[in-house]
Formats: C-alpha cells, structure tokens, sequence
C-alpha cells in the first residue's frame, strides 16, 4: 500500500476585501501519495494556485488561512512556528511559481542564486564544494556547467525555467509545488521542461503537485487528477479515468470544450461564466452552469466522497 | 477571382542600421493572398519569434515592409491615398491579443464601440447609434445592459475580448485579422469566442486571418495553415493534411510536443536537443540545426517550397522532388471554404445573469 507524503484536510483560506470575504479554497481535502504526481487543474480564479500557497503557509494579506490541517511526515505545519516553517520550504516542500522564471534576479549568477538558496537553509560549503554541488544540479535538470557563470539574460526562458527547477530541488525535497512551470514557454520547450521535472521527481524519489489551467498539459504529466472550480476540489480521480468517465459535469464539460487535433468540431463552451468567489450561489456552486442540476443542488452543497474507487468527486448525481 | 489583401516578398529586417551588425529577419519572403468572394479563414501558426505578429502589423499597414509589399484591393499600402486608406481601415479590422491594454480604463467600454461608429459614421441619430452596438454585441452573445455603461475592469477578461470582437463586427469589414484573440480565456469560454468568430466567416461573408501559437484552435476553425518557423514558411496547406500527417520535421516535432488531455495519446518519451541558435537570416534553412534529418544542402541554400501533394506545400528538401513553387504561389495549395461545419458550438451568453451587479 502506498503512504501519504502529504495530506490537506479542511483547508479553508479566504481573501478579506471591503466588499466581503471572498472564498478561494473552501475545504480542500486531498492526499498526496509517495512518488505521486498530484495535478490541480481549474479555470482563473477556481483557487488552484491559493492552494499551492496555503500549503506552503505563503498566503499574504488580505488573504489568510482560516481553518484546515496539512500534515507532511506526521507534522501539522500549520502549527509550526514561522521559523520552522521557513525552513520546511525548500528543504521538505519546494515551490516552483508560476513565472519563476521572472524571479531569477537579473544582477547576480545563477551560481551564487543557488549557493544563496543552500546558504540561507544552514548548508556550509566550501567554495570548491558549492561549485560541484551546482554543477551537479544544473546537470541534473539538463543544464551545462557554463551556465552558473551566466546572468539570467543570457538564458532563453526554458533554460531559466530549468534553473529554477535546480534551485527547486537543491535540497533534495521530498514534495514539489509546481505552479504553472511552463506557461509563457513554447510547447517544444514545454515538454522539455516537463520532462526535466519527471526525471529529476524520479531521481529525488519526491513526489509533485503540478498545478496548471492547461489540462492538456496536465494529463500528459500526473497519475491522478484534481479539479478546482470555484474554489472547491469537485473531483479527484486517476488521470486515465478522468478522461474516459469523469464523474463530475463540470469536468465532462471542461474537458468537452478542450479542442482536439484528432476530430474536427468536438469541441464546445461552457455556457455562462464562473460565479464570483465572493457571491457564490447556495448549493452546489456549478448548478447555475449545470445542465443536469436538481431541485436539491440549488439549496444544498454535496460532499465530496469516493463514488468509485479511487475517485472522489462533489455531486448530488453521484 | 478578385484578391482582397494580399502580399507579394514581404520581409521585415529590424536592426541593421549603418553601424549596426545585428540583423534579425522577423519574416522573410512571405506570400499570401485572401479572396474577395470566397470567405475563408486562414490560420498562422508559430511559436514565439516565429515572426506572427511581424505579419500582422505588416499586414495592417502599422508596419513598413523591408522588402515586398502588401495590396489592398490592388492597391499597396504604402502608397494609399487618405480617403483610400480610411476605406482600409474600415474593410479591415483587427482584433488584438491582449484584452487588457487595448481599453483605456478612464473610458467606459462604450467607448471603443461608438468612436467606430461616430469616426465611420454608421448612424446618423445617437438612438441609430445604440442599436447597431447592440446588435454586434448581441452577435458575440454579449447582454447590452450588462455590458454598456460598464468600465473595462468590471468586465471579464473574455467579456472584455468578446467586445473587442463586436467592435470589429460593428464595421462590417471584409477581413479581421485576429492576433491570438482568445489567449487570455479559459477552455470553457474559449470554444464560444472561436464559434462566434466562425459564425462570421460563415453568416456575414467575413475572411479571417487567425494568428496562434495554438495548433488545436487552428485546426479546428481554419480551412488552411500556414506553419511559420523563424519567417519563413515551413509547412502550408489544407488544415487536415497538415495536421493529421505533417511532412516537414518542424511540423512533427509541433505536433508531437502538444500536451493532448486524453487518456490514449501520450507524448512520446524521447525528445530532441534543445533549441538551436543559429542566426536568422543566415544562408541555409532556419530548421537545418534542430533537424534529424538535415543534410548538407540544407545548411547551404534555404529550400524552396515543394508541393507534396494538390493541398499542400512543404520548404524541406526531403520531398525535393516535388514540383517546386513560387514563394507567390503558396495560396494555390489552399482549399476552398469548406462546408458549415457542423461542430463547434455554445450558447454565447446564457448565464452571463450571474455576472450582473459586480
């Protein structure tokens, strides 16, 4: 049986504006397997990448975590004291964002951004020992050794985008968040990329969260599925079930409108738009979109619970 | 059979000045032509730098070709009169990327829809003027009262693209060049801005020119392709052939790389060396240095295109014994309009109700 790297139980985080309390993950509950990997996939504004930060405790005013537990090897961060929990990140969970590639700093070598990373989580190393060590982990994610003399500029976005992946994973984490790695690359470079977060996930025996609005991209990657909408997690489910029977409409209807290269005009919209995470209707927050909606979907929100083995999803027709 | 717009040699060459010894050819050598009866939409597909939105900007006369030239009804753009030139401006509308910088945020959103209508003078009363809004906006399944008297960010970054498609509507143009008009929508809605945009060509007798980086959406609005490597044309043709079996090595790796969502296609394990970085501009074929199957003659002479088959064209020497053709000839690849589709749809609008009172 597998073990749980980490699980998230009742993670409720809310952004505070002068108009009301707006709702972006209401109780998110999933685990994250050994060696998995975990997607997240959803619309803008479905709280996909809230969650990749409230896992991390990174969540800035006017947002906060306002309930929910996230246990990682057997400890609750959320109880951690801010000490603590800065050093968790990189060392046990490491965070790709989105745009990282942008996060490099502009004025320094991407070696002294690595050496910089190890220094401030406590590894001393000589001056010959962080050179090997950042050959190593540009090598490790497909990267010549000339690139830790170079600035940021003078690498094409893929490249950079792998440089933060190095920076990622150099202190061998055991989970890594990966917040829309590629958008903004081309899909040549794309799929390169990914394919360097495979190989380096394997390496590190780590397990991954990709969290993306390209389910396309995300399919190609995971082995299980999570799809946000509204900020909730509406169904959970192995990759290869969720696109031959998923459960939940929403998710036949996401992936309905997703254009194909095998079939003309098989594609279609979802009618209507997303509501606002401050106004949410009552009930199941899809129903105003649902073509199969109940009488009972308007008042009373499902639960989210295993309707088959393995998955799980949030809806009354289950 | 009357050309509406079509462009002979166009290249556009930035850099370059006397003491400047960095060139970068943006496009180089490109030929297309749209017909004036027969609608069609014409997709141009390439990754970033592959010179598109060069095209674009050259084909809307913003920018000033380097070589070559674009004719508006035979008449090159650069050499236009003002009255000729404000009847281009009308017949040809633009519809950008970004629907976030084209409004400005001072101006409510009716702003974009009735500087068209008062510059162009569509409607000689103020009452006249609202009804033709409305009307376009009804077309790309906008609710007026849920969209006039709106500020730009009260509206959603698709609403915001959707109204940019009705100020384009609103002129009843003969081409709109759309420059990547849903790259800021999510999947769901992004399916209902595409059917609207076919709907035209289809109803309204409108040509498009559709500009992406995305293969998917081009094969499934498009009758033709062009697939753009670093300016040059490596791959043109009917949707169908290029897409389900492409020729030229660029295209296959395009295709092969594109994350499909479904269970049975996977990408293949293996992948190529990292971009090359040869110079554009050098002798040669742009693809030679990431090609598997390049060979001495490619890094030599950039290949001509050769028609492989009646609907499609290919610049690769592997298929160099096909009949060559003229960088001028490409169009004769094209198919003609297909047949209504019978495909993509969604009910533009219903549900926008939610959105009101924001």
């Amino acid at each position: 049986m597998t073990t749980d790297v980490l699980r998230v139980q009742d993670l409720v985080v809310h952004y505070h504006t002068p108009l009301g309390a707006v709702r972006a993950a209401d109780h998110i509950t999933f685990t994250l397997r050994a060696e998995e990997r975990l997607g997240l996939a959803g619309e803008s504004g479905s709280g996909k990448s809230t969650m990749a930060l409230a896992i991390l405790r990174m969540i800035k005013p006017p947002g906060r975590i306002e309930a929910g537990e996230v246990w990682l090897e057997g400890i609750n961060v959320m109880t951690l004291p801010e000490e603590e929990m800065r050093r968790v990140r990189l060392a046990r969970i490491a965070m790709i964002p989105q745009g990282s590639m942008n996060s490099l700093n502009p004025v320094m070598r991407i070696k002294a951004q690595i050496v910089d990373a190890l220094k401030d989580h406590g590894v001393r190393l000589s001056a010959r020992q962080a050179e090997d060590r950042v050959r190593d982990l540009l090598q490790s994610v497909g990267l010549q050794p000339q690139v830790a003399e170079m600035y940021p500029h003078e690498l094409s976005g893929g490249m950079k985008q792998r440089a933060c992946i190095a920076i990622a994973i150099s202190l061998r984490p055991k989970v890594i968040i990966a917040d829309e790695p590629t958008s903004a690359l081309d899909v040549v470079v794309q799929k390169q990329v990914m394919e360097t977060l495979a190989r380096v996930q394997k390496e590190l025996e780590a397990s991954v969260i990709l969290v993306g609005h390209d389910m396309g991209l995300v399919a190609q990657f995971v082995n299980r599925l999570g799809v946000m909408y509204a900020g909730k997690l509406v169904e959970v489910s192995p990759v290869r079930d969720i696109f031959t029977k998923p459960l939940h409409p929403y998710t036949q209807m996401l992936i309905a409108s997703l254009p194909s290269l095998e079939q003309k005009g098989t594609f279609r919209g979802i009618p209507g738009l997303a509501p606002l995470l401050r106004d949410l209707p009552p009930g199941c927050a899809f129903h105003p979109r649902c073509p199969q909606a109940l009488d009972r979907c308007r008042t009373e929100a499902p639960q989210f619970k295993e309707a088959r083995p393995d998955s799980w999803a949030a809806c009354h027709l289950l | 059979m009357a050309t509406l717009l079509e462009a002979r040699h166009l290249t556009k060459v930035f850099g370059g000045g006397v003491f400047d010894r960095n060139t970068t050819v943006a496009l180089e050598d490109f030929a297309i032509s749209i017909d004036s009866d027969r609608p069609s939409i014409t997709a141009v597909v390439g990754e970033s730098g592959s010179g598109k939105t060069t095209l674009a900007r050259l084909l809307l006369g913003l920018a000033t070709p380097t070589r070559g030239e674009v004719l508006y009804l035979g008449r090159d753009l650069q050499k236009m009169t003002q009255t000729e030139m404000r009847t281009f401006r009308r017949d040809v509308q633009v519809i950008f990327q970004d629907p976030y910088e084209v409004y400005n945020p001072f101006y409510r959103v009716d702003h974009v829809l009735t500087t068209p209508v008062s510059k162009f003078k569509l409607a000689s009363t103020k009452a006249e003027a609202r009804v033709v809004i409305e009307e376009a906006l009804k077309a790309v399944g906008l609710r007026p009262e849920e969209t006039l008297g709106r500020f730009p960010h009260q509206l959603s970054g698709g609403q915001r693209q959707r109204v940019m498609v009705a100020r384009a509507l609103l002129l009843r143009p003969r081409l709109i060049l759309a420059d990547e008009p849903v790259s800021m929508v999510d999947a769901s809605l992004r399916a209902t801005i595409l059917a609207s945009l076919r709907a035209m060509t289809l109803e309204c007798g409108i040509s498009i020119i559709y500009i992406t980086h995305d293969l998917a959406t081009a094969y499934q609005i498009s009758e033709n392709i062009v697939v753009l490597y670093r300016g040059s044309v490596a791959e043109a043709g009917d949707v169908e052939c290029v897409v389900k079996r492409p020729q030229h090595p660029y295209t296959q790796l395009l295709i092969s790389s594109i994350p499909m969502a479904s269970a049975e296609r996977t990408w293949s394990s293996e992948s190529e060396a990292a971009p090359g970085v040869q110079a554009a501009g050098t002798a040669g074929c742009r693809f030679a240095d990431r090609c598997p199957s390049a060979t001495a003659p490619c890094l030599q002479t950039a290949p001509p295109l050769f028609q492989t088959e009646p609907h499609r064209a290919v610049a690769c020497y592997l298929y160099q014994n096909a009949p060559t053709l003229a960088t001028g000839e490409m169009v004769r690849v094209f198919t003609g309009l297909a047949t209504p589709t019978k495909g993509i749809s969604g009910q533009p609008g219903s549900g926008e109700a939610q959105h009101a009172g924001v």
